[in-house]
């Protein structure tokens, strides 16, 4: 506990169970915040969620087999985003680890591939020092989830504190400080170039790099795109800036990404979702990217000038040492290229027409309009995540929260709750579908119970929408099980749970929807009912070039 | 096992971190990201808390880089040493089980003194023999012994060292 103190930790998001009542006896007792869930998954969500929101490490404390084995999704999720948080888990007493006793379940076996490190505590002794690593190694580098294996009777134990004063493992050490000569060369290609783009991704969030990346492309003058995980990492308000890029990205990012001659990747991994083909993505351009972790990069896509670096650190001293260049040299000649991002981004915007029923796009643009820009945005998984992150203008890094390597349905609610704890006062909305809020729509019950005001807002069309667009592209409208012939009345199920509910069914009734939400001092489930074979456009078909886009 | 013959075979000989799980997590590293390993053997060094994992792997170069980058960053690697272009000394053992007839024994005496093997067990129809040297030369040894009469083998994968400069 005392460690958990020295690290920062205010909140912990966590379920009792058996094997981690000593702990729980012991939480009781600090004036650590506790924030019991009704689902273990739920937890590491939320716990995910306070961490992109706030930056901090989230943490979550589970009992021993189910209590773990529910937190396996949450940490995958967690994983593939890098976001740093720590799940303490209950496991049977030590005697008994292997016996198949009760609640018994080989946790750190379970998650290995899908942490950054986990570990077993055997020794008390050993218990402090591991929980000062497991922060150090989740928030360092590229942060990801650690999970530690407590042992009922190491829980029993007690043996004295030895504080702590450094973190130092041999065989792990992250490069903050890039290469200097690559720098150089960097700076270079971008004297060389007439068509630069920004292409910027979760680690300039993750890093808290955003302050650095605006000036870093004013300076170059280099148009922005984003992936998915990098929305907010760059004002969408800025006149630079081009939309997310990729499989539901806008046409003027991805034919940016075609034409330009420099793309200067920074924080991202080259996803799938991002690329398309990969042998055709940025086939014109010189390839620069920037990453803390060496893996990603050259992982997919073959990279001309690798700088491995954080993100911050290497635009502090990339922008340091264009403050030295003649202006001329490394922003002039751009117009030709700007006037040409322009025409596309004029050409082909991001579009649809609101007639008789609701449209998704008009409810995500009127939340937006609503809320100022300024609002904290989780997102389910599907059509609703795709249709936040093109119609809601991110300003501002760690408002957007979204699962965007694992895809993970269910995550956005309890990432909201989360937000919500990090930030009390802030208004948190969850863009979801009728589908996936009901994967942890037992979490009502916590917003309930601590009174956290978060707002849901279902895009309802009673399919599995996004799988449904496939069927209908891909597999000649066999709409296989994606029809969703039964869901509750969303408003009486949060009536039911103690909250608000409101119903949208016509396009007048959306804003003042909205607004009744905004006023209402707990949490809230908005059933906007939409048009139910609304697409998301435009849309790359997976593997094609992301050029072959079919729009609307 | 790739079957892919234009993937060349690599050395890698990685240190690590002496604890339990670590062979897992190289292991797995492996298997959950589809690289093959061809062969792998573990021992303590003179550190106690160190030991030395020697993989061989066949995997073409993009992925072997990438499988290098993984392999270093797990927590508990210290080190990752592709033999790629150095030289280096790499040596494997096996044991091989041979049917001895009377007419036979004295051509696997023979054979046993031209590749320095050793005779370890004798037994009334079999003679154990042990062998070391890269694996061209086992391969070599099993090749002349097999119309006698293989019963069984066991072999260890490699281990390598770099040579030292001269």
């Amino acid at each position: 506990m005392k460690v958990l103190h020295e690290e920062g930790v205010d909140t912990i998001f966590g379920y009792p169970g058996g094997a981690v009542l000593d702990t729980y006896d012991e939480l009781v007792k600090t004036d650590i915040k506790h924030i019991l869930v009704r689902h273990e998954q739920g937890a590491v969500h939320a716990a995910d969620g306070y961490a992109r929101a706030s930056g901090k490490v989230g943490v979550c404390l589970v009992t021993s087999g189910p209590g773990a084995t529910n937190t396996v999704t949450g940490i995958a999720s967690a994983y593939m985003d890098s976001i740093p948080i720590v799940v303490f888990t209950g496991q049977v007493n030590t005697n008994l680890i292997g016996n198949d006793a009760f609640q018994e379940v080989d946790i750190v076996g379970i998650t290995r591939p899908c942490t950054k490190h986990n570990y077993l505590v055997k020794n008390v002794e050993n218990l402090a020092r591991t929980i000062k690593e497991a922060f150090y190694i989740a928030r360092s580098g590229r942060p990801g989830p650690v999970l530690i294996d407590l042992p009922k009777d190491m829980m029993r134990s007690s043996t004295e504190y030895k504080p702590i004063n450094e973190v130092r493992l041999r065989a792990y050490n992250p490069t903050y400080e890039p290469n200097m000569k690559q720098l150089d060369r960097v700076i270079s290609l971008i004297k060389k170039s007439r068509k630069p783009l920004v292409f910027a991704g979760g680690g300039v969030i993750l890093s808290g790099a955003s302050g650095e990346l605006k000036k870093f492309a004013h300076v170059i003058k280099a148009p922005v795109t984003s992936t998915l995980m990098g929305l907010g990492a760059f004002p969408a308000s800025d006149p630079l800036w081009l939309g997310m890029i990729g499989m539901h990205g806008t046409y003027c990012a991805n034919m940016s990404s075609s034409e330009c001659d420099l793309l200067i990747g920074i924080g991202v991994r080259f996803d799938d979702r991002v690329t398309g083909k990969t042998s055709t993505f940025a086939s014109n351009a010189k390839i620069v990217h920037i990453d803390i972790d060496p893996t990603s990069i050259s992982k997919n896509i073959p990279v001309d000038t690798p700088v491995v670096g954080d993100c911050r650190v290497t635009l502090e001293r990339l922008n340091k040492l264009l403050k030295d260049e003649p202006k001329k040299d490394i922003s002039g000649h751009r117009e030709p290229w700007l006037d040409q991002v322009m025409k596309w981004k004029e050409t082909r915007p991001l579009t649809y027409t609101q007639k008789d029923i609701i449209k998704p796009q008009f409810v995500i643009e009127k939340i937006w309009e609503l809320t100022k820009g300024e609002a904290i945005i989780s997102t389910e998984v599907g059509q609703n995540q795709m249709w936040s992150a093109q119609y809601y203008r991110f300003d501002k890094p760690n408002t957007f929260i979204t699962s965007g390597g694992l895809g993970c349905m269910g995550f956005g609610f309890p990432a909201a709750i989360g937000a919500q704890v990090a930030f009390p006062d802030r208004v948190v909305i969850d863009i979801a579908g009728d589908g996936s809020i009901q994967m942890n729509i037992q979490e009502m019950a916590t917003a309930v119970q601590y009174n956290l005001p978060v707002k849901i807002a279902i895009l309802n069309n009673r399919y599995l929408g996004m799988v449904r667009q496939w069927q209908e592209l891909f597999y000649e409208r066999s709409y296989a099980h994606t029809e969703m012939d039964h869901a509750p009345d969303f408003v009486k199920l949060a009536e039911a749970f103690g909250a608000a509910g409101l119903r949208a069914t016509k396009p007048e009734e959306v804003v003042p929807v909205i607004e009744k939400a905004l006023s209402i001092n707990k949490p809230v489930i908005m059933d906007f009912v939409v048009e139910r074979e609304e697409g998301v456009y435009p849309m790359v078909p997976a593997g094609a070039d992301i050029t072959e886009m079919l729009l609307v | 096992m790739s079957n892919n013959e234009n993937n060349q075979k690599h050395i890698l000989s990685l240190l690590v971190e002496n604890e339990p799980g670590v062979l897992t997590r190289i292991a797995g590293l492996f298997s959950g990201r589809g690289f093959n390993i061809e062969s792998l053997s573990v021992a303590e060094t003179t550190e106690p808390k160190v030991s030395r994992v020697t993989i061989v792997t066949r995997e073409d170069v993009n992925i072997l880089e990438q499988i290098k980058k993984q392999l270093n960053k797990l927590m508990n690697v210290i080190k990752v040493l592709d033999f790629k272009g150095m030289p280096f000394v790499q040596r494997e053992l096996a044991l091989i089980k041979v049917r001895a007839r009377p007419e036979h024994r004295a051509e696997i005496l023979r054979m046993v003194d031209i590749f320095r093997s050793r005779v370890v067990d004798v037994g009334a129809e079999y003679y154990t023999m042990e062998i070391t040297g890269d694996e061209d030369k086992i391969a070599a040894f099993l090749e002349l012994l097999r119309p006698m009469g293989i019963k069984e083998i066991a072999k260890t994968g490699s281990v390598a060292l770099a040579r030292e400069k001269k």
